[in-house]
């Protein structure tokens, strides 16, 4: 049987659903006894999701114009 | 040597099974290009909405200022305009793109004198890093101090100070680079697995051992954040 030490070095193996599936079994038979790990995948998952939402900084205005100026005197495509 | 073996900056090339083949531009890729081809500014404009904060927080991996990871994005831009026309959809936009960015940021890393070593096994931290430190478990392995359940554990509760935003940043930039850059790409940006290999150009067993070490050291913080609060 998985120790709780053994399933956090595993966990990332787990969400990207690279484990055999006796591995996958034996995992989840863990986590379907144990509170304190789900509770640690749970808090795992929040992580990431987190992560996916942390604010990203705007294109700065001047550096817009000057890229779309840019992209406005650019020909069109060279034919092949 | 193979430019793949080169990036890996004396780690070992990865085995052919191990090696992640392009994934083909997708059918809205595709229509984006045709837009861009037919000089359409506002989709240039939603481009450069949509991936300018991302190229920034992937430049900002690979040299050490802000003002030059801003030039790198700047020059990343001029990069993408002058291949546009070239682009011929054997990988996604976005890996093109980012790729883009690497390659420019890694060149001007190493004029600033700072290279990102993008083997899993070569992280300062030693190859036996705990996802969990040790003393929190008892000899037969089960918790000792288990983790306890966030109260608020929605990101949006979570993040809901500027303060939490900014430990949460910090221990971003804290990490090794190699770890920011997979977690960065993968978690804060949503590429998948494959992108990710192919942007970084290392093989999927690298990037599973760097996603997994940053986001257990993340999910820590977080936790240690959380109880302090």
């Amino acid at each position: 049987m998985l120790t709780c030490q053994q399933l956090t070095e595993l966990v990332t193996e787990y969400l990207e659903g690279r484990m055999s599936f006796w591995r996958r079994t034996q995992f989840q038979m863990h986590l379907g006894m144990c509170k304190h790990c789900r509770a640690y995948i749970r808090q795992m998952k929040t992580t990431v999701a987190t992560l996916g939402q942390l604010p990203q900084e705007p294109v700065p205005p001047d550096l817009k114009d000057e890229l779309l100026k840019r992209f406005a005197r650019m020909g069109p495509p060279e034919q092949k | 040597m193979s430019d793949r073996a080169k990036t890996l900056e004396g780690a070992p090339a990865p085995s052919a099974d191990e090696a992640v083949p392009d994934a083909p531009a997708s059918a809205s890729d595709l229509a984006l290009i045709a837009r861009l081809r037919a000089r359409d500014s506002k989709a240039f404009s939603d481009l450069l909405d949509r991936y300018h904060g991302p190229l920034l927080r992937l430049a900002l991996v690979f040299v050490p200022s802000r003002a030059v990871a801003e030039e790198v994005v700047q020059e990343t831009w001029v990069g993408v305009l002058d291949g546009l026309d070239r682009f011929e959809g054997r990988s996604t936009l976005k890996t093109w793109i980012f790729r883009i960015l690497t390659n420019r940021a890694k060149t001007r890393g190493v004029r600033e004198n700072r290279t990102v070593p993008f083997s899993a096994f070569s992280d300062q931290d030693g190859e036996h890093e705990a996802a969990v430190e040790a003393a929190r478990f008892k000899p037969n392995g089960m918790w000792g101090v288990p983790p306890r359940r966030w109260e608020d554990d929605t990101p949006e509760k979570l993040l809901m100070t500027a303060q939490a935003v900014q430990h949460l940043e910090h221990a971003i930039a804290a990490l090794p680079p190699n770890q920011r850059a997979v977690v960065t790409l993968r978690d804060i940006e949503g590429l998948d697995s494959h992108e990710v290999c192919n942007v970084l150009e290392i093989t999927e067993t690298n990037q599973r051992v760097l996603l997994h070490r940053a986001r257990s050291k993340l999910r820590a913080m977080l936790e240690e954040y959380v109880e302090r609060k």
